[in-house]
């Protein structure tokens, strides 16, 4: 792999940039594997990356039906952030900040995380009562989290409106600082150089159509446009089309895939310093370092795999944005676009082992995946790696449904009296 | 100055002189201009600097494909707008306009530095680098990079105008208003369809605009135009929409339209909206939207002066503007003959017509003979010269894509390029329809459409004018039977890159203009591996400006193609996404901003409390009374006076927003026992329970006190935000699983007004009042219901207490409320009688332990984590949840159980969600066992108390627990969350 | 935004005067009490979530009020009929001739 560096960016520009390597190459699938991958996004990529890197498995293949970091990985917007409520939460997400931190020196490969603040707004009583629990509850798991008061908020993005005359005026703000963004394409790509780098194969534009499992009900590999691979162990991480695959195993989950639509606006100069979330007026958007506006908001209601979504989604979308942003009422959208995401019944993922003997699976990040890529990506390493998750993930299995143990971060945010 | 405007050209009155301001410099323009053509008919091509390396560039195209020449449109606080196209913008008297994306000034730029140094900033770049030392990023690169990326300046004030929207339901939508487009319409329209008719010009008629000498059915194209215009407006069931895109094309026939408004207007009217959306739900959909021309891609081909040959004939031919005095035409089309001689006639020097192709038409070549045009063939432009302007180009002859001869200089002050043509597919893929690829023409076509659409014209690959109105007509229901004396479209080819004879590394291509993508770019991202168009993109931002590919995506993808010896199929298309062009956030936002962002629910009492003070807490969408604050009392002390008022007096509250429903039928009861943890079928008519209702999973859900008003009918109340969830899991239940039961609901929230009055006075400053009920100890006691009037007015009267007090809740019609309220604030001034809000209401109900749903349950409580097994009828053999509560987890130890706390020192008020921990002194993380879900100040212990949710809370009773604060850890007692008349001896008050 | 019919209205609606609910023909047990754990959960929680052919509810909320039964391609998003509440699932060939009358 040549290492990248202002150097070897100056070296090759003397040469017409014609001798840069290909980043990953185009693999033609072996017989067999030791593990295999299904779903190049960014977390299938990571797992792959950490099992040759971390965990010493470098017999590895990822299987990717389309191109890699096609699906949601190259949809998002791009936010990262750990202020989650519970311990479990805040662990597994907190880890993937960790290694979002250092993830550009460590794959050679300038993913552009930067932590610029998720300032995430308080509009009722109601709000600054939840943001309080996640800060108190941060605070004594070790996860910044800080509360502002509205002209804290103010300083510290100015474009928000703090009027105390809005409809659902911002009553106060939490603020984690090491929070922010990164560019999504990027991780995608550095994983998959990097993992290439280390012997592992990537089979782009190679749909996965089953599971083969022997007579004992352990796998065998997988059957795919390309014919049979083998595999002793096989990783699953095809978020929106998680029940799909799951299916050829005969394993029907707690799943359901949704639309989730996000915009950019034409690019203007540098406005929005951080990441704003507000759950009460449903809205979340940042600045790209292009400077484009990035925003997102909650899924259309219904269930699809189309990647389209509605109009009046983003409708509702906008008008949220300006009334916390009077001022970008006259941008205008550049683009929308649309992804399909996998939600469990609490909203929080399933990381583990599956019944069926060398089946893994990663899914259920909902609308919440892109923070957590190289989290997802070294757990589920860890979990094929070991045969048992890691005890970060072993809260997230499948059988917590039966048993009733949820992780529901969203319940927190229910509103009555 | 009239160097540039031919006279006796062009569709805009020359009389009509105007001024307008670009980079602080006055011009004179003509009304009916755009800036565009304004500047140009002033000899200004310089309009703009690309987004990397800030190259100088002019305007490329005539419409909103525009890549280069992007302005800010300034009028005045509040209405400046970034990223305008100047090829779009009108002119206005007094317009003012600035440049972009330059320092200090747009002939001067600092920033082209970076194409001084542009081999360090090759596709991808950033991702190779910006690494070391790691803090820098944060601090120094990324900072930078933020500064010098953007294009329009950021806003700054809020946006002043207002928008609109409107649905609209039609049989036929025709998107373009091209020749196609109208012949559609007047078929479509002639058999009584509901038409609307909409395109993205000021003017509709599309390409026939800027072809005058075209004969359509023995009449010049504009006098057709002109009538065909005046027929549609004459007819009722049209709808003419000139100055309005359609943007996006979704489900079932559902499209957003908008329309432009004010922008071209010189004066404002304030009660005009700048912007329409129109959501329009169509029968039929016609797509007329045309086809852009295709940029050539060569060395040099993006200095100002460069131009799309179509340009040209529309600055001629509409606006009466020539692009330059002396201008060479490079070509692989035959459409730029026509442009040429067109030029030629007006007057122009034609210095050169370079086509690509080894051979050209003969009737083309006679044409150009007579205009004493040079045409070479198989030549190529393989470089051009001039920095803030062209100056001139080298031609050489081409054989096998290698240059053969030495090349030769031209001077040109213009340089027209025609690649080919694009049909405009967005809207049709936009709708799901599939497409397919072209080799004739270089370009995709429409294949199956997906929804009622057809694509007519040159959209759908049908190029010839004849064939166009031929094709629309027939769309509309009528006959394709037109003549016209155009002659065939002709033909022509696409390219990806053309020759140079300079060494390829070194020059630059352009393939998307406003990202400064080159043809190197896209080569260096197949040879690193990007294969699919999609990887392309992405890597090297082609297609990603604000044009969206318009002009680039093609000849990215066939240069893709080329590089990967593949065929475009395999490379594939990106995808087509809405908008169309970009679209303001305000008419997406429409009238859904300020007072009508989001409904505030009121009750009939709000005016009252609204007039005497009262501060407000918005409760889903219904605005609350928090506290009334007397004589600038702040919210402690409101309450505090508040609380103690009612405990000593009589308390008075609107709680007329707590969700309400009538639940009616032989099966009442039955479905009742269903719905609740309760059980229902012993409760007495007249009397009253607390309902706790769980979702299925077994957490509570909402809770509400329910009277039974006969064998057959409930009057159920729920929480405020909870009452519409409430009824939905209602109507499920009896629509989907019980349809067999005898029962109806009836939502009845608006219906009721309800003042609750609680305090020791309460009884007796309600019983002169109330006619038909008894109100004695014995005939009404705690928890019962019942039916009568009250000053005259019915009345269900509950007896109930949330706050530990003797307690009533009075029901009245709903627009008696307010009279009602007023009538006991009177009725009551000898009692003392206090208003009161939310928060004291809040800390009354927390004094006896009664929990609130949503603040002290958050959707994973069970009834017994909330002390509530009590609840539960034991002999009832299911309700929803019931199951759920047999669960392993739910019946395992460790779980959150609802508590009192009281702080060691009384003084200290816990706040609300801070965490619990077993043992003080611990370092993060620490090992949290719950946390404080309510916590107040109360007036009547003098001191504060607290509830909480903690790890086998109940077992822990009388145990101290610890809250660390970030200066502080305070030390609390777990105790009953009953802190007031435990034994509840006050509800016995006489 | 999804054109809807609702079999009680007898009218093609918009969708915003609907709410999604979920997969259709999920019946609750009579008793619950006689499920293990993992029986029930299933109930709760698991979906086809299918990819394709999907039957599914909807409420008209802003309308009759009325929840309805649909069969919807989840990939073009296209309805192929909907029918009442308490009406059995339709055939394949019930749904291959709506999806035909729907394409005359």
């Amino acid at each position: 792999m040549v290492k990248y560096s202002v150097a070897s960016l100056f070296a090759n520009a003397l040469h017409g940039h014609k001798k840069w390597p290909k980043q990953w190459p185009d693999a033609a699938p072996k017989k067999a594997y030791d593990v295999i991958i299904v779903g190049a996004g960014g977390h299938g990529l990571g797992a792959a990356y950490y099992l040759a890197k971390k965990y010493g498995v470098t017999n590895v293949a990822v299987i990717e039906k389309g191109w890699l970091g096609g699906g949601n990985t190259g949809r998002n917007t791009t936010i990262i952030r750990s202020n989650y409520l519970y311990d479990e939460s805040a662990r597994i997400y907190d880890h993937a900040v960790d290694l979002w931190d250092g993830l550009s020196q460590e794959l050679n490969y300038n993913v552009m995380f930067s932590k610029r603040g998720v300032l995430m707004l308080a509009h009722s009583v109601h709000d600054v009562q939840s943001f309080q629990r996640h800060i108190h509850a941060n605070r004594l798991n070790g996860v910044d989290n800080q509360w502002l008061t509205p002209e804290q908020a103010k300083a510290f993005c100015p474009p928000v409106n703090i009027s105390p005359g809005a409809r659902y005026p911002v009553l106060g703000a939490a603020l984690q600082r090491r929070a922010g963004t990164a560019r999504h394409d990027t991780v995608a790509w550095g994983y998959a150089r990097a993992a290439a780098a280390l012997g592992v194969d990537i089979i782009q534009n190679c749909a996965v159509t089953g599971i083969r499992r022997g007579a004992d009900g352990a796998v065998q590999g997988v059957e795919t446009e390309r014919g049979f691979i083998g595999a002793k162990k096989i990783g699953v991480s095809t978020a929106g089309n998680s029940s799909v695959v799951m299916q050829m195993a005969d394993l029907r989950f707690p799943l359901e895939s949704y639309p989730l639509q996000a915009l950019v606006s034409e690019p203007i100069k540098p406005v929005m310093p951080c990441v704003v979330m507000s759950n009460s007026v449903h809205a979340y958007i940042s600045q790209s370092d292009k400077g484009e506006l990035v925003i997102g908001a909650g899924t259309d209601q219904y269930i699809s795999y189309s990647q389209r979504g509605a109009l009046h989604i983003l409708e509702h979308t906008l008008a949220s944005i300006c009334e916390i942003f009077p001022i970008f009422k006259r941008m205008r959208m550049l683009r929308s676009w649309g992804g399909v995401v996998d939600v469990t019944p609490d909203r929080s993922p399933i990381l583990g082992k599956t019944p069926v003997p060398g089946l893994y699976v990663n899914c259920g990040w909902g609308t919440g995946g892109f923070k957590a890529t190289p989290g997802a990506g070294d757990l589920l390493a860890y979990t094929i790696a070991k045969d048992e998750p890691h005890p970060i993930n072993a809260p997230y299995t499948l059988e917590r449904f039966q048993g009733g143990r949820l992780i529901d971060e969203a319940a927190a945010a229910a509103v009555a009296h | 100055m009239t160097g540039f405007r031919k006279t006796g050209c062009g569709r805009i009155a020359e009389a009509q002189v105007i001024h307008f301001t670009f980079d602080g410099k006055k011009y004179e323009g003509r009304k009916g201009d755009t800036l565009a053509s304004a500047l140009l008919a002033n000899g200004v091509h310089l309009m703009g600097r690309s987004f990397k390396y800030h190259r100088p560039r002019g305007v490329m195209g005539a419409g909103s494909e525009e890549a280069n020449a992007l302005v800010t449109f300034d009028r005045g606080p509040g209405r400046v707008t970034p990223n305008v196209r100047a090829t779009t913008l009108e002119l206005f008297d007094g317009l003012v306009a600035r440049s972009q994306n330059n320092w200090p000034n747009l002939k001067f730029d600092f920033g082209a530095i970076n194409d001084v140094f542009s081999m360090m900033f090759p596709a991808g770049f950033y991702n190779k680098t910006f690494m070391w030392p790691k803090s820098f990023w944060d601090k120094v690169y990324e900072p930078v990079i933020r500064k010098l990326a953007g294009l329009g300046p950021a806003p700054t004030a809020a946006d002043v105008d207002h928008y609109a929207n409107i649905y609209r339901h039609c049989d036929v939508l025709v998107a373009g208003a091209g020749p196609a487009g109208i012949a559609a319409a007047l078929a479509a329209s002639e058999t009584g369809n509901r038409v609307i008719v909409a395109d993205e010009q000021n003017e509709l008629g599309g390409s026939l605009l800027c072809t005058p000498g075209t004969i359509i059915d023995g009449q010049p194209a504009w006098q057709w135009l002109k009538e065909s215009i005046e027929i549609l407006k004459s007819r009722q069931n049209v709808t003419l929409l000139p100055r309005t895109t359609v943007i996006g094309y979704y489900h079932d026939n559902y499209l957003g339209l908008v329309e432009r408004l004010t922008d071209h207007e010189k004066n404002l009217n304030p009660d005009k909206p700048r912007e329409r959306m129109h959501r329009v739900r169509a029968g039929k959909v016609i797509l007329a939207t045309g086809s852009i021309e295709r940029p050539l891609v060569f060395a040099g081909n993006d200095r100002p002066g460069v131009m799309l040959a179509s340009a040209a004939q529309i600055y001629l031919n509409r606006y009466g503007v020539a692009v330059g005095n002396n201008v060479a035409v490079f070509t692989s089309h035959d459409s730029a003959y026509e442009v040429a001689f067109d030029l030629s006639d007006a007057g122009v020097n034609v210095a050169s017509i370079i086509d690509v192709r080894p051979t050209v038409s003969e009737v083309l070549l006679e044409q150009a003979r007579k205009r004493a045009i040079t045409v070479q063939s198989r030549a190529v432009v393989c470089r051009t010269q001039g920095r803030l302007k062209i100056t001139g180009v080298h031609i050489a002859q081409m054989q096998d894509q290698n240059i053969i001869t030495r090349p030769t200089h031209i001077a040109c002050d213009c340089l027209l390029m025609a690649g080919g043509w694009t049909p405009s597919v967005h809207l049709f893929s936009h709708s799901k329809g599939s497409l397919k690829w072209h080799d004739d023409i270089g370009a995709s076509v429409p294949d199956l459409p997906n929804e009622n659409a057809v694509s007519v014209g040159a959209c759908n690959g049908t190029f010839g004018l004849t064939a166009g109105l031929d094709e629309g007509a027939i769309a509309g229901g009528g006959q394709g039977k037109f003549s016209t004396s155009a002659t065939e479209f002709g033909r022509g080819q696409t390219w990806q890159a053309l020759p140079t004879d300079r060494d390829p590394s070194k020059i630059k291509a352009f393939v998307d203009f406003q990202n400064d993508v080159t043809e190197k770019d896209i080569n260096l991202a197949i040879r690193e591996g990007f294969k699919s168009i999609e990887h392309v993109k992405r890597y090297t931002t082609t297609g990603m400006a604000t044009d969206q590919g318009k002009t680039s995506n093609l000849n990215a993808v066939q240069i893709a193609s080329k590089a990967i010896q593949a065929p475009v199929q395999q490379v594939g298309l990106t995808t087509f996404r809405p908008p169309y062009t970009p679209t303001s956030f305000g008419a997406l936002v429409g009238y859904r901003a300020g007072d009508m962002f989001e409904v505030t629910r009121k009750t009939s009492i709000d005016g009252w409390a609204e007039e005497n003070g009262a501060v407000f807490e918005p409760v889903s969408l219904w605005r609350r009374a928090r506290y009334f604050p007397q004589g600038g009392e702040d919210m402690h002390a409101a309450v505090t006076r508040e609380c103690e008022a009612t405990r000593k007096g009589v308390g008075i509250f609107d709680a007329s927003t707590l969700g309400k429903i009538e639940i009616v039928g032989p099966d009442a009861a039955k479905f009742m026992n269903l719905m609740y943890t309760n059980p229902w079928t012993m409760l007495a008519a007249g009397r009253c329970r607390y309902g706790l209702m769980l979702g299925e999973d077994g957490y509570i859900m909402d809770d509400g006190v329910i009277g039974r008003l006969a064998d057959d009918r409930f009057h159920v109340t729920t929480t405020t935000g909870g009452a519409p969830r409430v009824l939905r899991m209602m109507e499920d239940y009896l629509q989907t699983e019980w349809p067999e039961l005898d029962v109806w609901l009836t939502s009845t929230t608006e219906q009721w007004a309800v003042i609750a009055l609680n305090g020791p006075h309460a009884r007796k400053l309600l019983e002169p009042l109330v006619d038909g009920i008894e109100l004695s100890p014995e005939s009404f006691p705690h928890m019962a219901v019942r039916e009568g009037t009250i000053l005259g007015v019915e009345t269900r009267l509950f007896r109930v207490s949330f706050s530990g007090e003797l307690g009533f809740e009075i029901n009245v019609p709903a627009h008696y409320g307010r009279d009602l309220w007023e009538a006991l604030i009177k009725a009551g001034e000898g009692y003392g009688i206090t208003p009161y809000g939310t928060e004291t209401m809040h800390v009354l109900r927390a004094e006896k332990g009664f929990i609130i749903v949503g603040q002290d349950t958050d959707g994973t409580i069970t009834p017994d984590d909330a002390g509530m097994s009590w609840a539960i009828g034991k002999k009832k053999l299911d309700f929803v949840g019931k199951r759920s509560l047999d669960r392993a987890d739910i019946k395992a130890s460790g779980r959150k159980q609802l508590v009192g706390l009281l702080t060691d020192d009384p003084d200290i008020v816990l706040e609300e969600g801070a965490h619990i921990v077993a043992t003080s002194g611990q370092s993060v993380p620490m090992t949290m066992i719950g946390h404080v879900t309510s916590s107040y100040w109360s007036a009547a212990l003098n001191r504060s108390i607290a509830m909480a949710v903690i790890k086998d809370g109940r077992a822990l009773t009388g145990k101290s627990i610890y809250i660390p604060m970030p200066k502080k850890t305070h030390e609390a007692k777990i105790c009953s969350a009953v802190f007031y008349d435990p034994k509840g001896e006050r509800l016995n008050v006489v | 935004m999804l054109l809807i019919r609702c079999p009680y209205c007898e009218e093609d609606r918009p969708e915003v005067e609907f709410s999604y609910a979920g997969e259709a023909h999920i019946v609750r047990p009579v008793d619950p009490s006689l499920m293990d754990d993992a029986a029930w959960a299933e109930y709760l929680f698991v979906r086809d979530n299918a990819r394709g052919r999907h039957y599914e509810r909807w409420y008209h909320i802003y309308g009759c009020a009325r929840f309805f039964n649909a069969v919807r391609d989840t990939v073009s998003d296209k309805f192929s009929m909907t029918y009442k509440m308490g009406q059995p699932r339709p055939t394949d060939a019930e749904i291959t001739e709506a999806n035909n009358d729907g394409l005359s």
